[in-house]
């Protein structure tokens, strides 16, 4: 269970990028799964709340998009996605393809954010 | 006043490892030591796997070294410095992984000159799941799977099989025992990772050791050139 470690690292960025940027309250955490990240959604979702306690993120939510495993095949010359992660064989053609393109993101993308003054006032 | 807007950001959760992970990996390079991390499920065999490796090794004229995770004992340490080669623990303190991290911080303490060695050794913690998502600055991540704990592993754990470079059937002494059928477990490997490649050994009997020797003398030269 190294899932309350990777929240924690989560919640370290966030902040920091959100502290960086001046912003004083977080709504949403924003973070891209991939499905070789080696990371499991459930148990990360809850880690996550036990990770913002104290912290500028308390009472933020974690949003989680699934990112797919994505292959490139050499026959079909097309990348294409995969249902799951026990069968690494192009769909079209069936033919096994170990040519990763899209699956390892564990990436925090955004941040919904509110200030409590308009930045531009 | 209450204005929500969006703040991009774009960053991997995993960046200081991976950065970390990156130094170390230079550092390796420019020592010209070759890096390899060992991971498992708890049991599978690596200590065993590896005190047949140092020794031989050692009489290959290779020098090597080894740091070993554990979660709670000094035992893989004891039983790989028997090898003779330069050893060193990780009590890892409930941790279920090891961490680019760590791997620094022994490093620092141990003192140990990289650019002597050929080979260095790392025994990750016996776990399948956690030491996936962790770069160590490795060369070589190896899966070791047992023939007793089922053919059908790699469909269970098939992000560690997929990060991967290689997988080693261990205990392949035992493999008519339990009836192991090589080529399920062949297919199941190819099914999470095409490709990769294997081999099959018991550091019982030292079947297959020879030809693991040879690939991985191979590997450290070519990784050198
Ligand atoms: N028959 C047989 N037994 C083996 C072989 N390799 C290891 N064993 C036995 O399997 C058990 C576990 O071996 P270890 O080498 O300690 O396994 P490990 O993966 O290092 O274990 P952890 O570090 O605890 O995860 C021990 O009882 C070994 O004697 C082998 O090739 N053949
Ligand atoms: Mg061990
Ligand atoms: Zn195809």
């Amino acid at each position: 269970m190294h899932e309350l470690s990777i929240a924690c690292n989560l919640v370290e960025i966030a902040s920091q990028s959100a502290s960086d940027a001046g912003v004083e309250q977080v709504q949403v955490v924003r973070l891209r799964l991939g499905a070789l990240a080696g990371v499991v959604k459930e148990s990360l979702l809850f880690s996550y709340d036990i990770a913002v306690a104290g912290t500028l993120l308390a009472g933020s939510r974690l949003e989680i998009e699934d990112v797919p495993v994505a292959i490139f095949c050499s026959s079909c010359q097309t990348i294409t996605t995969l249902e799951g992660i026990q069968s690494f064989c192009c769909p079209l053609c069936g033919q096994p393809s170990a040519d990763i393109r899209q699956g390892r993101e564990l990436e925090l993308i955004a941040l919904e954010v509110a200030d409590v003054q308009p930045p531009h006032t | 006043m209450y204005n929500p807007r969006i703040l991009e950001v774009r960053r991997g959760v995993l960046e200081k490892n991976d950065l970390l992970a990156q130094r170390l990996r230079a550092r390796f390079n420019a020592a010209g030591v070759t890096v390899v991390n060992l991971v498992s499920s708890p049991g599978a065999g690596k200590t065993s796997f590896l005190e047949y490796t140092l020794r031989n090794v050692s009489e290959q004229g290779l020098c090597s070294a080894a740091l070993v995770g554990d979660l709670a004992t000094d035992n893989d340490a004891r039983r790989l410095a028997r090898s003779g080669v330069p050893v060193r623990q990780i009590v890892t303190g409930g941790n279920c992984h090891l961490e680019a991290q760590m791997i620094a911080d022994h490093l620092e303490e141990w003192g140990l000159a990289l650019e002597d060695l050929d080979l260095f050794f790392i025994e990750n913690v016996g776990n399948l799941v956690c030491p996936a998502s962790y770069d160590l600055g490795e060369h070589l991540r190896i899966v070791l799977l047992s023939v007793t704990e089922g053919e059908d592993k790699p469909l269970k754990y098939p992000v560690m099989f997929n990060s991967a470079d290689v997988t080693i059937f261990t205990k392949m002494d035992l493999a008519a025992a339990v009836e192991f059928d090589r080529a399920a477990a062949t297919a199941a490997v190819q099914s999470v990772h095409p490709g990769m490649t294997i081999l099959e050994t018991s550091a019982k009997t030292g079947q297959g050791m020879r030809e693991w020797l040879n690939w991985l003398t191979a590997f450290h030269q070519s990784h050198q050139l």
